[in-house]
């Protein structure tokens, strides 16, 4: 009995020894920044107050390859740099509208090409170095660099010129446009303000590419982001700190971040992620499939999961439509023609039954989908669009319009044959690394087989697929999915322009091969310059409807956004769009329970 | 005499199973490539002979199962309606032995698909899938040992009876193709294949490969085997008399190393079986809706599938009765066969 107490005792005489000292060593430092200063013009983020303290841990499918937002061009890398990087507009996950960031407001002239955007007081980058108009100036000139290879510099052409940036005083920079821009303010969104003190230089002297890495020391990077770079274990984690010169408070005027620390773990794969969070070495998990999803539903005690409703993903399997001219092989060019048919391809589309890929492949949880927009953009869904159920003979009697019939096979199944009498025989590709894929595939190729096509399913590794689409284009059709970036299609205006490199039946046009695409891109071509909504969604409804009508894709169906969280994580409000539960990370805090106190 | 029983008992053990495999369409109740989407993974069906009342039938039924509202994958027991079991029932088409076309299944019920042993994600059956991808995995075992020993045979016999500079050569080259890593040789080689591949193309390529990278062990017991043979006396007398090589080698020596092949037989089909079935659980062997016993298993490389679904590990139970019967056979051939050394090697030597 003794030694037993005797511990306690002891433990809280060396605490009250540690304690001031801890105080007297942090206190003051951590107080400037923490008490509000008058000159600071802070944003005031409602939802419910927490409290500060806790380190929350979260998964990450494989390391980020850098945490500099010029280069970063991989998922993890942005997922990371997202909540260490801030911009001047932001679009709310939640509402899917913009909404003041680093800019407190913005102006924007009559004509549409002016945008005017005045900065908050006293914001200050996570090392303590104020931001200004100057760094604004500095950030859009070294995204616009031609030799800097930034990522971001395509969005910033505008009507083919480059935004002219100009500054006005300390709090107020003038962006100029050459031709007005449907997107509007959303075009801030995600570019991040860069560092002037710390870049400045390495600029100069071209070395932009070389910073930034993982193992940069903490105090050589800094961003306007809630969380700021602690420790980085090679293989292991990545450990971010709160950020005490952050730009937003709660309710009652507490600086957030709620959270000291932020911890990404390295996880090889989507099942060691599940594996992780069920055991509780992870708070939140986010991206999980179907499958996972009732698993980690049925066992649930300590956590929740949750159906954010439908997102931005959308499923497609397209044919090869490219015209490689005398390099084609005669097999490919007999396949071709089959492809090049709009009604071959619509009975295809016809053919799919998509309701049992949602239930299949989603387990119910996802839509079935006939257009571009996906249905968690719930904005710029047409609604005119036409959804038909799956009809065989409706795809019998379009392969018959295009001249193909049907024979006897050796087992006394029947076989499509084109008008030369040649069976109709190809091969889907899909990433071996996406299941849900693969499944897709493998009940297209059922459902095909009932309209008399052989159809061969041939998983690849997702490189070398994505090689073979879109540059050596020896394939005869794919199941691919994309997920768009944001709720505005013009997200995802490399998919619908012929120019683009993801417009992946045919990529990288010099000029538009059919008319329809050209009509398409005529019509994307001119959203970009509407001003408003109204004009810009008809626009893009008609454009969905030429896609629908000439199936270059065939969209079979999109997922919902599954996440899951532990109970103790507060103010979790997972969302449609990336990042689905880190959006509004500066936010989530623990929620004090005796199982917290322990950690 | 006894010991040629205990040889019989294993051939006849293993002439059951692989007849059940080789009719596979006649003891599988529907297509294995048929999908009842309706039913994806439905818990296998149990086979009544009480009813809900406790009254006895005299011919098995079954009940239907529903999914529970709201769920996917949950399903329960209707005991509202019993299916009896019919035996010799018409259903879908198939061809026995490859060849004569046929609608007879050994069971089947009218109105209502039976499970028993569940289904997969696409609602297949995984009886009909089990029973047919025997076929392609034994098949795949059996002409993989044919290609290994005959090679093995020609490669050792020649080494053995002519020794000297061949006999180096040859048994340098086993050596190097002893220490190849297999299981990464059938990678390359797989990923050297075009694109799309038929299954039936597909299913020779992984045969001939198998057959090929193996024949380094049987080519060096043979060896030993020759290598003593060709000193015995009865040899020596018939080269006395004239004989020629060929005869020799043909008559007198070949014939010495018959129990050592059948063991080796019967020792390297079940370790192909599985070799087919490694490069189809990883995905590199016969292309889906195919079924084959490495494809079967393939979809427990899912977290959600291996702590969910318990039916989908059926298939590795299915392969313990042909492993031990070959196994069994090779022990006992051993035992009948001449004191020769045998190597063994244990079956997970491959993987």
């Amino acid at each position: 009995m003794k030694t037993r107490s005797a511990k306690p005792l002891r433990c809280l005489r060396l605490l009250s020894l540690v304690l001031p000292a801890l105080v007297s060593a942090f206190g003051p430092a951590e107080a400037t920044p923490q008490q509000k200063n008058t000159n600071e013009e802070l944003l005031v983020v409602p939802g419910d107050a927490g409290h500060s303290g806790g380190r929350l841990v979260v998964s990450l499918r494989g390391e980020p390859k850098t945490l500099n937002p010029l280069i970063a061009a991989d998922a993890r890398s942005r997922e990371v740099i997202g909540v260490m990087q801030a911009d001047l507009v932001h679009i709310n996950r939640a509402t899917q509208l913009t909404e003041p960031a680093l800019a407190k407001s913005w102006k924007i002239s009559a004509d549409g090409l002016e945008y005017t955007l005045v900065l908050r007081k006293g914001l200050r980058f996570s090392d303590g170095q104020a931001l200004d108009a100057d760094d604004v100036v500095f950030t859009f000139r070294v995204y616009l660099d031609e030799s800097v290879h930034a990522p971001q510099r395509d969005l910033l052409i505008v009507g083919g010129k480059p935004i002219v940036v100009r500054k006005v005083d300390a709090q107020t920079v003038v962006f100029q446009l050459a031709k007005t821009y449907g997107v509007g303010e959303r075009l801030f969104d995600g570019l991040a303000i860069l560092p002037r003190h710390l870049l400045e230089k390495p600029y100069q002297e071209g070395k932009l590419g070389q910073i930034g890495t993982l193992a940069t020391a903490a105090p050589q990077w800094a961003g306007m982001g809630p969380f700021r770079l602690k420790e980085y274990v090679a293989g292991q984690r990545l450990v971010l700190e709160r950020n005490p010169y952050y730009w937003k408070t709660d309710a009652k005027g507490n600086r957030l971040p709620y959270l000291d620390e932020l911890v990404f773990l390295f996880v090889p794969n989507a099942d060691a992620q599940v594996l992780k969070f069920q055991s509780g070495e992870t708070d939140v998990i986010s991206q999980v499939s179907a499958e996972n999803f009732s698993v980690l539903s049925r066992q649930q005690k300590s956590y929740a999961m949750t159906d954010a409703g439908p997102g931005l993903e959308y499923n497609f399997l397209f044919f090869n439509l490219n015209d490689a001219g005398e390099k084609t092989s005669p097999e490919m060019q007999r396949r071709q023609k089959w492809f090049r048919e709009v009604k071959f391809r619509q009975a295809v589309s016809a053919a799919v039954d998509r309701e049992a890929i949602v239930r299949l492949v989603y387990q119910g949880r996802g839509g079935g989908i006939w257009g571009l927009v996906a249905p968690g953009n719930r904005r710029w869904g047409d609604e005119n669009l036409a959804h038909p159920a799956r009809s065989l003979e409706r795809a019998r009697a379009l392969l018959k319009e295009a001249g193909f019939s049907w024979s006897n096979g050796a087992d006394g199944e029947s076989v499509l044959q084109d008008a030369d009498g040649k069976a109709v025989e190809f091969s889907i590709l899909t990433s071996s690394s996406n299941a849900e894929r693969a499944k897709m595939a493998a009940l297209i190729q059922d459902d095909l087989k009932q309209i008399g096509m052989r159809v061969q399913v041939v998983s690849l590794e997702f490189r070398s697929l994505l090689d073979r689409v879109t540059q050596t284009k020896e394939y005869d059709a794919c199941v691919m999915g994309i997920a768009s970036f944001d709720a505005d299609p013009n997200s995802d205006i490399n998919v619908w322009l012929s120019s683009g490199g993801t417009h992946l039946w045919n990529p990288s046009q010099e000029h538009p091969g059919t008319p329809w695409e050209a009509e398409i891109d005529r019509l994307i071509g001119e959203q970009m310059s509407a001003r408003t909504f109204e004009q810009r969604k008809k626009l893009y409804d008609r454009a969905q409807e030429i896609l629908a009508e000439y199936q270059p894709m065939i969209f079979l169906a999109s997922p919902d956004i599954l996440v899951g969280a532990k109970n103790s994580v507060g103010n979790f409000h997972p969302a449609v769009l990336e990042p689905y539960v880190l959006w509004n990370v500066e936010q989530l805090y623990l929620k004090s329970s005796p199982e917290n106190g322990a950690r | 005499m006894r010991l040629r029983r205990s040889v019989a008992k294993w051939l006849v053990v293993l002439g059951v199973l692989h007849g059940i495999v080789v009719c596979a369409g006649f003891f599988a109740p529907y297509d294995p490539a048929e999908q009842d989407r309706k039913s994806p993974y439905l818990p296998p069906m149990r086979v009544h002979v009480v009813d809900e009342e406790g009254h006895f039938h005299a011919r098995p039924f079954v009940y239907a199962f529903r999914l529970r509202q709201g769920t996917f994958d949950q399903y329960e027991e209707d005991a509202a309606r019993s299916y009896p079991l019919r035996f010799f029932v018409r259903g879908a088409r198939y061809r026995l032995l490859g060849i004569l076309p046929s609608r007879l299944h050994l069971f089947g019920a009218e109105d209502l698909r039976i499970y028993l042993l569940g289904t997969d994600a696409y609602g297949r059956d995984q009886l009909s899938r089990l029973v047919f991808g025997g076929q392609v995995s034994l098949l795949a075992g059996l002409l993989g040992a044919g290609i290994t020993l005959s090679l093995g045979l020609c490669i050792g016999a020649v080494a053995g009876y002519y020794g000297g500079w061949r006999d180096d050569v040859l048994m340098r080259v086993a050596e190097l193709f002893l220490a190849l890593p297999w299981l990464y040789l059938l990678f390359a080689v797989r990923a050297f294949l075009p694109l799309t591949v038929r299954p039936l193309a597909a299913f020779f390529l992984i045969v001939a490969v198998i057959g090929e990278v193996g024949w380094a062990r049987p080519a060096r017991l043979v060896r030993a085997v020759v290598l003593s043979a060709k000193e015995r006396d009865f040899v020596r007398a018939a080269r006395g008399f004239g004989a020629k090589d060929v005869y020799l080698l043909r008559w007198h020596i070949l014939p010495e190393t018959g129990s050592v092949l059948l063991t080796q037989a019967a020792i390297l089909v079940p370790q192909y079986v599985l070799a087919e079935m490694t490069l189809s659980f990883l995905g590199l062997g016969v292309p889906e809706p195919v079924p084959s016993w490495g494809n079967l298993l393939s979809s427990l490389q899912q977290y959600s599938v291996l702590v969910s679904y318990w039916w989908m590990y059926l298939p590795t139970l299915a392969m313990v009765p042909f492993f031990l019967g070959y196994l069994g056979l090779a022990s006992s051939l051993q035992e009948r066969g001449p004191a020769y050394k045998i190597e063994r090697r244990s079956l997970g030597s491959l993987t």
